[in-house]
């Protein structure tokens, strides 16, 4: 079996990077596209809400080092809700209390959800799904 | 932005809900099956948090 050309997946991946759900419509799967965008763009609009804290990435213990290296690549995954939300200047201190710390996960989770959208829409364009 | 408080319930419903809804998107090849896995996932997900709950609640004396 051939090896899939980067330029056949890249630009699809790329776009479900920046743009929630964004490659499954250049892909022209509108239904599953919209499906995910809604669902990315709902729980990191929602983890703003409850005032979640974005990581910062930062070393220390093995721990600490996962954790805030982890959060931050999960923040990243988000895509173009991650870079407006600093570039409006967005900047919530980690607090204690249940609602902050949920929608810390909330804003993590919607950049892990969204790399699972990246990955399908890899397998889309390779071909190895439909 | 407003500001918004859910409680423990309300935001881990709401964190099954799209966390079902991109799973059955993403691992399923017709929409019925989609559709179908995502229902399970939600069962799943709402199962955990009420046996986790009564599990804390239970443990906590």
């Amino acid at each position: 079996m051939q090896t899939p050309s980067v330029g056949q997946w890249a630009p699809a991946v790329v776009l479900a990077w920046l743009i929630p759900g964004g490659g499954h419509f250049l892909l022209k799967r509108p239904g599953r596209g919209a499906v995910l965008g809604a669902s990315v763009i709902l729980m990191f609009l929602l983890g703003l809400m409850m005032r979640g804290a974005l990581f910062q990435p930062e070393s220390g213990d093995l721990l600490t080092t996962v954790i805030y290296y982890g959060g931050f690549i999960g923040d990243l995954l988000a895509g173009v809700l991650y870079f407006l939300t600093v570039w409006l200047g967005y900047s919530q201190p980690d607090m204690a209390g249940h609602v902050h710390d949920y929608g810390t996960k909330f804003l993590v989770a919607a950049g892990l959800l969204n790399l699972l959208a990246m990955v399908d829409a890899w397998e889309i364009a390779t071909g190895k799904k439909e | 932005m407003p500001k918004m408080n859910l409680s423990h319930f309300e935001a881990s419903m709401l964190f099954a809900l799209f966390t079902s809804a991109v799973l059955g998107v993403i691992t399923k090849r017709t929409d019925r099956e989609r559709i179908h896995y995502a229902v399970q996932c939600f069962v799943y997900f709402l199962a955990a948090i009420f046996g986790l709950s009564w599990l804390m609640y239970l443990g906590h004396g």
